[in-house]
């Protein structure tokens, strides 16, 4: 049976400052770094989980072609391309850290019944966020308020 | 890294990422433009051509989507409700509340459960929907 994740795909226009964002910003590290002529096989992965890694990938011939590759990056570029959700054992430092950096915040950290969370892009549009988990807490109006959960306008979809 | 038009992306993305951060603020086209660094007619023009919507009826629909939850999870009055999602004008938060989900803030008033994913996915899916009302103009 299929027993876990080991690694998967985030789209990247550049290998390079790829690195520069993930190694060099949010501290992963390089896992896999190989030139196989057709591609460059580039994974990272955070110090403290080695065996899940992250392929930076570049849209591109001959796995797709050029025309695909270019809707890639363009659905990359306006952020159409989904999330990645990250952990952290102290999310407000963490932000603060990230912050000091450069990282450019799409949301700040708030409290949340599963722990503090916040929200980021990468260099590229990609949508990343870090998730600080806490013990679970009752669900409180807050809570509700914040969600926005709306079936009725949700459901006609 | 980027060709022209994908530098402009994500720059048009940067200035919606702030609409969705800040709804609240009196988040005018000069100050959107200004984000995205392009000039302001071009600005919303590009805006539509790539999120399917101008920056003011985006804006809009991101504040009535705060405005239900507010209705519908709280006590507040609809007057504070207004101001909550960055409406001085009790008159434009009613007009515009009812163009975009069809029934007025007051009838508005349901409840309902939360649902336990990260916030920014339920307000990616439960904003009004583009096309879902006469409201505005997408084009």
């Amino acid at each position: 049976m299929i027993n876990g994740i080991s690694i998967h795909s985030i789209y990247v226009l550049d290998q390079d400052v790829a690195l520069d964002f993930y190694v060099g910003k949010l501290g992963f590290v390089v896992t896999t770094d190989v030139d196989m002529g057709f591609m460059r096989w580039l994974t990272i992965a955070t110090p403290g989980q080695p065996d899940r890694e992250i392929l930076l990938s570049l849209p591109g011939p001959p796995a797709i072609s050029e025309d695909a590759a270019a809707r890639v990056r363009e659905l990359v570029t306006i952020g159409a391309l989904g999330a990645t959700i990250l952990s952290t054992d102290d999310c407000r430092a963490t932000y603060a850290d990230l912050a000091a950096k450069g990282v450019e915040f799409t949301q700040e950290p708030e409290d949340q019944p599963y722990g503090i969370d916040c929200a980021f892009r990468d260099p590229f549009g990609n949508h990343i966020r870090m998730t600080q988990r806490t013990d679970e807490r009752e669900v409180s109006d807050e809570d509700i308020a914040r969600w926005a959960p709306d079936d009725s306008e949700g459901s006609d979809t | 890294m980027f060709t022209p038009r994908e530098d402009e992306n994500r720059r048009l993305l940067r200035a919606r990422d702030a609409i969705d951060r800040a709804y609240a603020e009196p988040l005018d086209i000069a100050t959107l433009s200004g984000i995205a660094l392009i000039s302001p007619a071009h600005f919303i023009r590009r805006f539509r051509d790539v999120f399917g919507e101008t920056p003011h009826r985006y804006l809009q629909r991101r504040r009535i989507e705060r405005a239900c939850a507010l209705l519908r999870h709280t006590e507040l009055p609809v007057t504070d409700v207004a101001r909550a999602v960055g409406y001085e004008s009790l008159g434009t938060f009613g007009r515009t509340f009812t163009a975009i989900i069809g029934r007025s803030p007051t009838a508005y008033r349901l409840t309902a459960a939360p649902t336990r994913v990260p916030s920014c996915f339920v307000k990616d899916w439960t904003r009004p929907h583009a096309n879902s009302s006469s409201f505005g103009e997408a084009s």
